[in-house]
């Protein structure tokens, strides 16, 4: 029963292995692990939490559960766009820390064969740490983020402290 | 045999934890129950200790408990549970069988204790999933000594006579003692029916009443029968065939007619033998037997007499016990945190079908009448879902008894426990957290804290020491304190440790009183000289902030030398409901609790004050008090910036007293108070905030943490 259920998550994490969701932003395409999202929903009402930098721009209420949700545009110094139909909140969930990712839109779920993943140019690597690498899917580019860095701001402010 | 597998099914789950439904569903009840038993046991014992001997509701509430674990933990296998368990249940039965006022009882609620305290240990390791391998026989043997020791003192006293095991001994005054004496009528009895060879019995079983699985007892009890005797018939015949035969047993009874050489003693100690009988009435039938027609009634009348002065005991059982189990469930916490998060999307879908935008400007009476409906049932939902979490501190307030015993036993004081406020409530998450520091505080408060008797009584002190156990509601936080009348804190011995052990990084002489104070706060800090069994190693103070600390509460405090400690444990209402007050200020909205609110009023023009630094300030009934410009504070764009046209609330807190200025009150509601998402309290502090609740249209509102507005908190 057991080895049933192990060889049943193995084959789930496996299908899930590879696979991104993907999302536009700005002139750039970008990737999440299909494994930290946990859903996609509209913008929701936003409450305002005061202190919090900018591209945090509150929480939000998910069916009784509350989350912050970050501005992808601003975490990424793009410029603010209103909010409007298309716009969307993917739901991350890392080791269970929750977070909202504002984004325009989505765009499809792809699978990213681990051999068309190169890492980020290595002379940028530090300003590039939120970017685990870059999938190639044809003739686009994906970045593909890090969920686990995104959720670790501590991390990326000093990151931007020493830019 | 269908009961042995059954049983054997039963220890496997338990052993391998398997996800087996039955096997874990009666696993689960087991440990509920059986943890349930020893603390309501362990109650009983600690009430009746004090007035030194046992009432008799007591030793048959004592008794039955026992009966009752040595029952479940026999089924689910654990002998050592069982082993001992059985023998304090021999020591009560002996007990029970006696006058109680020529019984020693001096050792008995130690050797309960004692007991218990294994009997948990081990139900600890089947939690965990360890085999519970320890051993009880020095228990066992313990006890075994004890009643040996008693049996033998009460064999000395010769107008009793002796018990029942000593039967064998003497039977010469049997006749005249049946009227008497229970134990010597059946020695009667035997005598006659010992003559016969083989007799026919036929036996009428009641289960108790909650027993369950009545057929399979039952089909067990014939199994057993056959062991021994001849059954000839049993009655209901279909009992392993028949669905209903369980309800029918549980009605009529079980007969069962069986011919066997034993004699109608032993067979009734068979009988009492069997778990979960609530009564049994044994007949010995004539039919077979015709020529000896004048003994048949004898030997029924004592069996119906034992039978009868049972019967109030089962009764007695029933009624103590049933009710609390009858009207308390375990439920798991995981499963009431989903349904929390179900009622609040259901109060956000009630809203979102309510306020659908395709109704305006639709008259439809009928609709909103339903609608009205609809929502008075939702709130109450919500409101009942949001108390279910709520648990008393009475639990955690009751346990500190024990400690209380056990310290006050061992280093010989006299201590009083005065409990307040223990209905106050908390969520249960916070109150699994407060056990262990609160054992340690009162542990603390012993050892430490009150003096021994001869100084007391050199210090005009009342000879019995006092703790006191207080909670109670303070606007954000449920306050925990812990108070002896001991000898208080001795400020120079705790700035000397300091020093010795390094742990001082400021000159003494600068430092508060409750600076001192609190430098027992830090790990491996201990005044006591000498390391007693309870506490001196410096870890518990440790203990006790890293737990409070684990659910965000904070431990403070304060004594006088000679008069006493208090110590404050301050922890948030996390989850827990609050009435709060709702305000606006901009397009948010926030919460104040309503027990830090002391007023809110319109402001006057002239009684607006700025001081020459910018300060605002308002008089109010000729008292200034600072104002606290909620928008500035949290940085939220709002229109009414003008004093005239907002809203004063006065919030008050550790008597430091501010007025928020907000754009206008919404309204009073109880909130739950949730702590604000894991994310954002890891990366950063935010001031001022205490969580966010739930608004009932789905919205959220950030609850205010007064502490830091009224300057309590840097």
């Amino acid at each position: 029963m057991r080895q049933m259920e192990e060889e049943l998550q193995e084959q789930q994490e496996d299908t899930q292995k590879g696979r991104f969701l993907t999302f536009p932003l700005g002139n750039e395409s970008y990737g999440i692990e299909i494994q930290y999202v946990t859903e996609i929903i509209g913008i929701q009402p936003i409450t305002e939490v005061p202190e919090l930098p900018e591209y945090i721009r509150g929480i939000i209420n998910l069916r009784g559960k509350i989350i912050p949700v970050m501005d992808a545009r601003i975490r990424f110094k793009k410029p603010y766009l209103e909010y409007n139909d298309r716009t969307c909140v993917i739901v991350i969930d890392v080791k269970e820390v929750a977070i909202g990712l504002i984004v325009d839109s989505v765009s499809e779920v792809l699978s990213i064969a681990e051999e068309n993943i190169v890492p980020t140019p290595s002379i940028q690597q530090i300003k590039n740490k939120y970017i685990k690498g870059i999938g190639k899917v044809g003739n686009e580019v994906k970045l593909l983020l890090d969920c686990e860095k995104i959720l670790n701001d501590q991390e990326l402010d000093e990151i931007s402290n020493i830019e | 045999m269908l009961h042995a597998g059954y049983k054997c099914e039963l220890a496997k789950g338990v052993i391998a934890l398997a996800s087996d439904n039955i096997g874990e569903s009666l696993f689960d009840l087991f440990i509920f129950e059986t943890s349930q038993n020893i603390e309501q046991l362990e109650q009983i014992i600690l009430d009746n200790e004090k007035e030194s001997s046992f009432a008799s509701d007591a030793i048959n509430e004592i008794f039955r408990i026992m009966h009752t674990i040595k029952g479940s933990a026999a089924m689910m296998m654990f002998d050592n549970i069982s082993s001992v368990a059985h023998k304090v249940e021999d020591l009560f039965y002996f007990i029970r069988e006696h006058s109680a006022e020529k019984i020693d009882y001096n050792d008995v609620p130690d050797l309960v204790l004692e007991s218990l305290d294994f009997i948990r240990c081990e139900m600890e390791k089947i939690k965990t999933g360890i085999t519970a391998d320890g051993d009880g026989a020095a228990i066992v043997t313990k006890i075994a000594a004890s009643l040996k020791q008693k049996k033998d003192k009460y064999q000395d006293q010769p107008q009793i006579m002796p018990e029942k095991e000593a039967n064998d001994v003497n039977n010469a005054n049997d006749q005249k003692l049946i009227i008497d004496k229970k134990p010597k009528k059946r020695k009667a009895n035997r005598e006659k029916i010992t003559e016969d060879n083989k007799n026919t019995y036929k036996a009428h079983v009641y289960f108790e009443e909650d027993c369950q699985m009545e057929s399979l007892r039952s089909f067990d009890i014939i199994n057993k029968i056959y062991q021994f005797a001849e059954v000839i018939e049993y009655k209901p015949g279909d009992i392993m065939e028949n669905d209903n035969s369980a309800s029918i047993i549980r009605e009529r009874g079980f007969e069962v007619t069986f011919k066997t050489a034993q004699n109608i003693t032993d067979i009734d100690e068979f009988f009492s033998k069997l778990l979960f009988l609530r009564k049994h009435l044994l007949k010995e039938i004539a039919a077979f037997d015709l020529h000896q027609p004048a003994e048949v009634v004898t030997p029924e009348m004592p069996i119906e007499n034992k039978t009868e002065e049972k019967q109030p005991v089962a009764n007695a059982t029933t009624d103590t016990h049933t009710a609390p189990i009858a009207t308390m469930i375990n439920v798991n916490v995981a499963k009431l945190d989903k349904l929390m998060d179900l009622v609040g999307e259901m109060v956000i879908s009630e809203a979102m079908v309510v306020e659908n935008p395709d109704l305006k400007g639709l008259e439809i009476e009928n609709f909103k009448k339903a609608s009205r409906q609809l929502h008075k049932i939702t709130s109450e939902l919500q409101d009942t879902v949001m108390s279910i979490r709520m648990v008393p501190l009475a639990d955690v307030f009751q346990k500190m008894h024990r400690v209380m015993r056990d310290m006050c036993k061992k280093l010989g004081k006299d201590v009083k426990l005065e409990i307040i406020g223990e209905d106050t409530e908390a969520d249960k998450n916070i109150i699994t957290h407060l056990s262990d520091p609160l054992m340690h505080l009162v542990r603390n408060c012993i050892d430490h804290g009150i003096e021994s008797e001869e100084d007391r009584v050199r210090n005009n002190k009342p000879k019995t020491g006092k703790v006191t156990l207080e909670a109670r509601n303070a606007g954000n936080d449920v306050l925990v304190i812990v108070r002896d009348d001991g000898m208080g804190l001795d400020k120079n011995k705790i700035l000397a440790k300091a020093k010795e052990n390094g742990l001082l990084n400021k000159d003494s002489s600068e430092m508060s009183d409750s600076e001192v104070y609190n430098l027992i706060f830090i790990p491996g800090f201990s005044t006591n000289d000498n390391i007693t069994e309870f506490s001196g190693r410096g870890v518990g103070m440790d203990v006790v902030t890293s737990n409070i600390e684990e659910v965000g509460g904070s431990v403070s405090i304060d004594s006088t030398q000679g008069v006493g400690t208090a110590i404050t444990i301050k922890i948030p209402l996390t989850l827990a409901i609050i009435d709060g007050m709702n305000i606006q200020v901009g397009d948010s909205l926030y919460t104040i609790p309503t027990i830090s609110i002391k007023e809110s009023f319109f402001p006057k023009q002239q009684d607006l004050l700025t001081d020459p630094d910018g300060n605002e300030m308002i008089m109010v009934r000729g008292q200034c008090y600072a104002i606290v410009r909620l928008h500035q504070c949290l940085n939220v764009k709002t229109e009414v910036t003008d004093f005239t046209q907002g809203i004063f609330i006065m919030i008050e807190q550790y008597e430091k007293t501010v007025c928020i200025f907000a754009d206008e009150l919404i309204g009073q509601q109880q909130v739950v108070v949730k702590t604000l998402p894991k994310y954002i309290k890891n990366n950063y502090k935010i001031n001022g905030l205490a969580g966010c609740t739930l608004l009932g249209n789905g919205g959220i509102s950030l609850i205010l943490d007064v502490g830091w507005f009224t300057g309590y908190k840097k």
